[in-house]
Formats: C-alpha cells, structure tokens, sequence
C-alpha cells in the first residue's frame, strides 16, 4: 500500500519526460556510455567473427605457445592457435551464452513478476515463495549438479544458467507491476471493461518494459560469468570454445608452467571487460529507471545480495 | 510478542527451505544416468554385502516414494550414502574436506570484511575526489575479474615466492610445530588472498553504498551543524547505522562464499569441499556430488536465517 503511493509520487526530476531523464542520468556518467559503447563494439566483432578472425580456428599456424609477434600480436595457445582468432570465437560463444541464458531468465522472471504482482493475493503468494526458494539454493552448485547430470553441452548451458537467474528480475519486475496495477489509468481502463491480456499487455508491459531491460544488461553479466565457471569445471561443450574454455584450457595445458602468459591473461581480461561494462549500463539503467532507488530509505532495506559474489547490481554501484 | 513471531516465521522458513532441497536433491539425482536401482549401489569394487546393504537402506528396489522416504531416513541418521572414488562413507570425506575449506575461507573473508570496510567507509566519505574514483574503480576491477583467472593471475605473480598448490608440503615428515605452521600458512596465503580480493571488491561497493544512504541521513546533517568532528560522525553516527545493511549482506554472503570457494579450490588444489565437487564431477561420483551439494545448500539456508535474526538483532523494528 505505502509502496505504491511511494512509487506514483516519485517524479521524473526536472518534470522533463521519461526518456529525457535516462539520457541525461547516462551522459552524467560517462563511465556507463563508455561501457555501452564497449558493448556494442564487441557484439559487433561478435557477429563479424568468420569474416574478421586473421587466422583459421581449427589449425596450428605456428609454433605450440609461440611468443607474440607481429603475425600473431597474442602469441599462438597450445595447439599453435592464433590467439587473437580464439579470442574473438570465443568472445561469440560467450556473447551467445550470456544472451541466451538472459533471454530465458527474462522470459521466466518476467512472466513471473508481472502475473505475480498483477493478480496478486494467493498467487502472488505462492510464486514468491518459489523465488525465496529459488534465491536461497546457490546457484553454482545447482548448475554444477545439473550440467553435470545432463552431460556437457552448450544448450544444456544456456538453459541451466537461464533457469537459476530469474529470481532478482521476477522481484523487480512485481514490485513495480504492483505500483502501475494502482494506478489511475490502469483502474479507468478496467472500468471501461478492458480483459486482463489488454491491460497487461497496453499498460502494465509498456511501464516495466525499460527496467526489464536493466535487469537484463545486469543478468548478461552474471550469465557470462557463469559460463566462465562451467567451463572451467569442465561442464561446456568440448568443441565449442568460449572464453571461459580459452581459460580452462590454458590452466589444463600448463601455460602458466610454460610461462606462457599471453595464453591465460587476454581472456580474463576481457571476461572482466565484458562483466564489468555490463555492470556499468545495467547499473546506471537501473539507477535512471527504479523508483525505489530513489527513496533512500526503501533502497537501504532492500539489500539484499543476489548471488555469490557476483551480481551486485546498482544496489552496489 | 511480535518479535517471537518473526523468529519463528524465519526458523519455519529455513526448516521448510532445508526440506525443499533435500527434495530437490533426491529428485535431481533420482534422474541421473543409470537405473536408479543400480546407481547408488553402484560403487565400484564394492563386494557384494556392501551392495545389498545399500540397497537395504536406500530401497532401491522399491517404489520411488519408498525410497524418498528412507532417503529422508538414512539422511537424518547422517549416511549419504558410500563415495564411488575411494569406497569411503561421503559424510567421513565431506567432514574432512569441510574441516580443509573453513580456514582458507575464514582468512579470505576476514581479509575482506576488514579492507572492505575501510575503503568503502573513505570511498562514500570522499565522495566526489580522486580517492573516491580509486578506490571505486580498483573495487569494480575485482568484482568483475572471473574468480578463477584471479587465481591464476596470483599464481603467475607469486611463482616461486609461494607454494601455489597443495595444503601442506608433502616432503615434510613429521616436521616440528612451528616448521608445520609455517608451511600451513605459507600454503593458505595465495587461495584466501584470491577469495579475499573477489569479496573485497564487492564488499566495498556495498559499504560505500550504505554508507552513502546514511550519510544523506539529517541526523548527518545535525551532526555536522554541532560542530562535531569528520571522524566522529563517521564513526557514532554514520558508520553505526550502515552497519545493519552490512552485516546483513555479510553474513548472507558466508554462505554462498563456501560454493563460491569451488573455483578457488580448483586452482590451488585445496583438498576442499569446493574440490569434492569438482571431483566428484569428474568421475561421475554422484553420492559424493549428491552429498556436496546437500552440504553447500545447508550452509547457504543456514548463514540466510543467520542473516534474518541478526537484522532482527540490530534493527527490532523489522517485523513483517
């Protein structure tokens, strides 16, 4: 009840329009925009990989870990790979996974938010409750169990990890479906005898349309990392080589022994690139976009951490 | 009392949740390759008698709620069953690995909780400057870096410095005390520093967060109207009040740091219950698997219900 009072009071500042409040809330942090442009520079490499990748994939081209040189600007991994082509096929497979597995944690945590918090009472009840539980079981060991039953393959990935992550987007989700639901417009559209599809689908949707989307730039971030640790554990797919496998295998084959370095540095740090502007945009979406973050009070209970280690949204930011 | 009512309501909570994963539990192993008539008896080596008695006491002959129910059973008499690798009951491995996990996490944390503190208590309290953008920045580094790369970064750094695997150095027999100390602790230094680093980044960004929230407190603001000092308002009144939303977030961090000690085991090969699992995983030994995860998610239910009571403790006026 006080939070939905709470939530219609909240103004856009300045009284400018929506859309003029997440423009200005980004150009203030320069950090985000820088972030969003990383972003899409690598899910444009992503996509161009078999036309820009320098070498071939699958053939040795030097020796086994050579030095970086001019022709191969990484060096070369333990099969004589070029490191610059692993990187970018794997930053593709990374990308995919981190799409795909945010893809279904959307579908599911949305659909659960806005059926949760729009007919509310036993419903509610219940589908919260399956969240709290879900919230409460640790993720990676879920996923190490269930990946390891399944047996190694990138879609059993991408489902695994999309299936454990819905939680912390079907909370934001209800909670601000349950705000629009009061409001004045939703209740004269009922009045006028509009079904429940139509006010969900004209009004309610469109309300939470733009937080959905903070919430999934900041789910990209923990899917990817996610993968990284599958991967690790030897869960991915064998033959498909993700950046998290570039890494696994560099620590299987010894390249640190080797002193190979430019085999294990480069796919860490873009992993972390990648988390790290991920968190950025997500986080300044948020920022822009939660009402509740701008009640100080209401933002300071809500702590809550997410997941382990990683995941800390704008509540961290 | 409506205080005895929210300590209830959040131990119902936690019995209840420790009951849907043992659910879980059976449920996702009961869909592992292989009859599970043969899976849990399947222990290699094993001689006949073990395998009857086995099938005795998981029922793995009968219906599958029969055997939900004496899972329930054996569970509460603490037999998971008999690890596929070394014939060994799981619960006598988990307790040693567990026994190996605790130290290294508990210096990794400490480690974390103590920096963390600090640099984010100066982060919100330099808010704006150059210190803030420093520490921020170096925070948000080790918040993104995969857990296990960092490791891997220690280990290239420190090669030679330190032992980078092991618990102990097996070449030392029968070593006296302090020769053993000094090699336990040269061995625990790099996986804690690993762990404390990841937790570190974060630990400051929720500090400083909370920080910031009470900082925009009035009662700031009257503090600083007195007169009083940066330090004190800081400390007494600042500090004071952000602690419920960190030791909240702490202690529900404790749990999920034994899962996410997994990764860090790896690396290092710490003989602990995050390396069980990834043994575990390799060699198909799924009582052991089984037996892991049932300890990892215990301990997150655990440090979750911690979490309520302390928040209850510190701040009583939460009731709902």
């Amino acid at each position: 009840m006080s939070e939905a009072s709470l939530f219609i009071e909240a103004p856009p500042e300045g009284g400018k329009s929506r859309r003029g409040f997440v423009l200005r809330t980004v150009r203030q942090q320069p950090a985000a925009l820088a972030g969003a442009l990383f972003l899409f520079a690598m899910t444009v490499t992503a996509i161009l990989a078999p036309w820009i990748a320098p070498y071939p994939l699958h053939e040795q081209v030097g020796p086994v870990f050579g030095h970086p040189s001019w022709q191969h600007l990484l060096g070369l991994d333990d099969g004589g790979i070029d490191m610059i082509t692993l990187l970018i096929w794997g930053l593709r497979i990374s990308l995919v996974v981190g799409f795909a597995a945010t893809f279904v944690s959307m579908v599911i945590g949305g659909a659960v938010g806005v059926v949760a918090g729009y007919f509310g009472g036993g419903i509610d009840t219940v589908l919260m409750r399956i969240t709290d539980y879900f919230l409460v079981i640790p993720d990676v060991p879920l996923m190490i169990v269930v990946a390891a039953i399944w047996g190694p393959s990138l879609f059993h990935i991408i489902i695994v990890i999309g299936i454990l992550l819905w939680t912390s987007t079907a909370r934001v989700i209800r909670a601000q479906v349950k705000s629009v639901r009061e409001r004045v417009y939703v209740k004269r559209a009922r009045a006028l005898g509009a079904g429940h599809t139509r006010i969900v689908v004209r009004h309610v949707l469109p309300q939470v349309a733009p937080l959905l989307v903070a919430s999934t730039v900041l789910t990209i971030a923990v899917a990817i990392f996610d993968e990284t640790a599958l991967a690790f554990l030897g869960l991915s797919d064998p033959s498909t080589i993700s950046l998290g496998k570039i890494i696994e295998n560099a620590f299987e084959r010894a390249a640190i022994s080797t002193g190979a370095w430019w085999a294990i540095v480069p796919p860490g740090v873009l992993v972390a690139a990648l988390i790290l502007a991920c968190s950025l945009v997500g986080g300044a979406l948020e920022d822009a976009l939660n009402p509740r973050l701008r009640v100080a009070h209401l933002s300071a209970r809500s702590f809550r951490l997410r997941r382990p280690l990683v995941g800390r949204g704008s509540d961290a930011l | 009392m409506r205080g005895t009512d929210y300590v209830l309501k959040r131990v119902g909570f936690a019995i209840v949740t420790v009951f849907v994963a043992v659910t879980i539990n059976f449920v996702l192993f009961r869909l592992a390759p292989g009859s599970a008539v043969t899976n849990l008896s399947r222990v290699p080596h094993a001689t006949q008698q073990l395998r009857h008695a086995l099938e005795v006491q998981f029922g793995l002959d009968k219906s599958k709620w029969q055997q939900y129910v004496l899972y329930l059973k054996q569970l509460a008499h603490g037999n998971l069953g008999i690890s596929y690798a070394n014939q060994q009951p799981v619960s006598t491995n988990l307790r040693i690995a567990l026994i190996n996990t605790l130290p290294m996490v508990t210096l990794g944390t400490a480690f974390a909780i103590v920096f963390g503190t600090f640099t984010g208590v100066i982060a919100a309290w330099r808010r704006g400057t150059k210190t803030e953008g420093l520490t921020v920045g170096t925070a948000l580094g080790f918040y993104a870096m995969p857990t296990q790369w960092l490791g891997l970064m220690l280990i290239i750094i420190f090669a030679g410095v330190l032992p980078t695997g092991g618990m102990t150095n097996e070449f030392l027999l029968d070593p006296p005390f302090w020769t053993h100390v000094k090699d336990l602790a040269s061995h625990i230094f790099l996986p804690a520093l690993t762990l404390g680093l990841v937790l570190y980044g974060e630990y400051t960004l929720i500090v400083r967060s909370a920080m910031l929230e009470t900082l925009g407190e009035d009662y700031i603001l009257t503090a600083r109207a007195k007169g009083l000092k940066p330090r004190t308002i800081v400390r007494t009144h600042a500090l004071r009040n952000a602690l419920l939303p960190i030791t909240t977030l702490i202690a529900l961090s404790l749990g999920y740091i034994v899962a996410g000690a997994i990764l860090i085991e790896i690396v290092f090969s710490w003989p602990g219950i995050g390396r069980a699992v990834f043994q575990a995983v390799q060699e198909r030994d799924y009582p052991m698997l089984q037996g892991a995860f049932l300890v990892l998610t215990l301990s997150v239910i655990f440090f979750n219900l911690v979490a309520d009571l302390l928040y209850f403790r510190l701040d009583p006026r939460i009731t709902e």
